[in-house]
């Protein structure tokens, strides 16, 4: 994986805004995330998380402030943005009537890879992923596990350096999230940069830094364990508890 | 661009309902349109009354009835009987010989006859009257060569290629316009929307994917599909109602394609404005059918209508494209320069719509 090298940030925030109607749902939002960092986006639902990474994505205009990821303004360079991130929906987003291997072939496509490299990527990320034998299987017959590996195969096919993870683990067992966790130290350690949002205070303690918000707001920055000390919690879960219900 | 036509391509193999209303739904139209509209004017019921009685007036009856299409369901002895007769519906014209028929040819004069029909229902009292006239033309030329019953003065312009008034002939082409602007728009009508609902354009609009990619990569696979539902209709109305084809197959099938795209287009700028599928299936049924069907000269011909709905007319594509089937089947003309160009000119403007409409973000 490339590393992030330009100005060593991976995403910066700044006064990033978006309100829809009279509700502002991220306000004001300040955030710098390093190169190479797992980066725990935490919230309650309905705190922003989601409209966030969609702004920080191309998903949605802001409507206030700007943000840069990989060095580059959203706001100005949305396309080239899109080629150095992937991005991975808390609602699974893959074509569930084209087979496996094909939602792979057509995200290769739009990347712009030749079809002898997308069948490169394609066996290298089955493999990597514990998809191999599902290459031909109707995506819609997966298990929701198999499925988000899935998704974050393609987030991952045209190798960004940032990736961002909307809830990737939602709805399945504890077995299931360790492997998915295990996927994402791998990528991590390779230099990626992963920006991800949790409801699961275990997962929450995977991350090197995480940044609790509440209403719109960031409340809480730091890394999970100096955040701990800070508010005297106990584990994430007291921390999480504490920090929303102020 | 070819991932996305590839892809979308797929979808339609891999959904049954899609590929129904592809091929199933217009081939159902066709035969059914097609057969119901032509069994309705068969048979049409009139009533003689013969006020001659001779050899001549029973010659005249035959030939009017073997047309096949005017049934005489009633021998009346008086005028007086036409108007009950038209009041109860027992017949839609009355065919008036009078006395001295046979004399007034036989001395080589003008003999006329009355034709009276019931204009109560404008379309089909048309459609009378002119079998009738037609039907008495053709006695003319075959007992009386060089004499004359009166011939028919009004030559209705509509039935002109038409001559054995057969309404297949006339009826399919126009309802090919008709069915293939419906179900193309209805296509490619959910094509975005669907995307939209079900979260997949999500993943789709994080990827450096252009609009103009998205939107013509959409458009390929459908226009197989729409050419290969032209063929089948054009397959159909051959076989089936035998229609003539006196034009050029080629040069239909190019207009065809023009078409089709005109149609696709709408579907995708409809997908690209709407929120839900079935808005967007509602809205292509509403802008497509009834105006191809009402406004396009279909049925009712633009010369009947009042200057406004004229206008809205030649607004829509199916009026200019129901020329062309109609002028290449019927007529054997295969150059339309200026149809070509009108549905050309449609389709630059509505895909450009499409292209400028079609947000690449979730919001606005």
């Amino acid at each position: 994986m490339r590393p992030t090298t330009e100005s060593g940030l991976a995403v910066r925030a700044h006064h990033l805004s978006r309100r829809f109607g009279d509700f502002t749902a991220v306000d004001s939002l300040d955030l710098d995330v390093e190169a190479g960092e797992i980066f725990g986006f935490l919230g309650a639902n309905g705190a922003g998380k989601t409209t966030a990474i969609r702004m920080l994505c191309g998903l949605l205009a802001p409507s206030a402030g700007e943000a840069w990821v990989d060095g580059l303004p959203i706001s100005t360079h949305g396309e080239a943005v899109k080629r150095r991130i992937g991005y991975m929906s808390q609602r699974f987003g893959l074509y569930d009537d084209l087979r496996v291997g094909e939602n792979l072939e057509f995200y290769g496509g739009i990347y712009g890879l030749d079809s002898a490299a997308i069948k490169a990527r394609r066996g290298e990320l089955l493999e990597r992923l514990d998809l191999s034998q599902a290459l031909d299987r109707p995506t819609g017959s997966l298990p929701l596990g198999y499925k988000q590996r899935l998704a974050l195969g393609v987030a991952l096919l045209h190798r960004p350096p940032i990736l961002f993870l909307d809830e990737p683990t939602g709805g399945v067992d504890p077995v299931a999230r360790r492997a998915f966790w295990d996927l994402i130290y791998e990528v991590a350690a390779e230099g990626t940069t992963v920006f991800v949002t949790t409801h699961y205070m275990d997962e929450a303690e995977y991350c090197g830094r995480v940044s609790i918000m509440v209403a719109g707001r960031i409340q809480a920055l730091g890394t999970p364990a100096s955040l701990k000390a800070e508010h005297g919690a106990r584990d994430m879960q007291d921390l999480f508890l504490k920090v929303v219900g102020t | 661009m070819l991932a996305v036509a590839a892809k979308e391509f797929l979808h339609i193999l891999r959904d049954p309902r899609t590929l129904a209303v592809a091929l199933v739904m217009p081939l159902a139209m066709v035969l059914l349109y097609g057969y119901a509209i032509d069994m309705e004017l068969r048979a049409l019921p009139i009533a003689v009354l013969d006020e001659e009685g001779g050899v001549r007036s029973r010659q005249l009856v035959e030939d009017v009835q073997s047309s096949g299409f005017i049934q005489v369901v009633e021998r009346l002895s008086s005028r007086e009987q036409i108007e009950p007769g038209f009041r109860h519906n027992r017949f839609l014209a009355a065919l008036v010989i009078p006395a001295g028929h046979a004399r007034r040819l036989g001395q080589g004069r003008e003999a006329p006859v009355q034709v009276v029909v019931d204009g109560a229902d404008g379309s089909t009292a048309a459609t009378v009257g002119a079998y009738l006239e037609q039907a008495i033309a053709l006695h003319n030329g075959r007992r009386l060569p060089g004499a004359g019953l009166k011939p028919p003065l009004r030559v209705e312009p509509r039935t002109w290629f038409n001559p054995q008034r057969v309404s297949a002939h006339f009826i399919v082409p126009g309802l090919t316009a008709v069915v293939m602007i419906m179900v193309c728009a209805l296509l490619t009508s959910i094509s975005i929307v669907r995307e939209r609902e079900t979260g997949t354009l999500e993943q789709v609009l994080t990827a450096p994917v252009q609009a103009r990619e998205l939107i013509l990569g959409k458009l390929q696979p459908y226009l197989l599909i729409g050419a290969l539902d032209t063929a089948v209709i054009f397959f159909v109305g051959r076989v089936v109602f035998q229609v003539p084809m006196n034009g050029s197959w080629l040069a239909l099938a190019g207009y065809s394609l023009l078409y089709i795209w005109v149609a696709l287009a709408m579907g995708l700028l409809i997908s690209a404005l709407v929120r839900t599928q079935q808005v967007a299936m509602m809205i292509a049924l509403v802008v497509t059918l009834l105006p191809a069907l009402l406004l396009s000269g279909f049925i009712f011909s633009h010369a009947s209508m009042p200057l406004p709905l004229q206008v809205v007319g030649h607004l829509i594509p199916a009026t200019w494209y129901l020329r062309i089937v109609r002028g290449v089947m019927l007529a054997g003309v295969n150059a339309w320069p200026r149809e070509a160009l009108v549905l050309a000119g449609m389709g630059v403007a509505i895909t450009g719509l499409a292209l400028k409409r079609f947000q690449k973000r979730l919001d606005d």
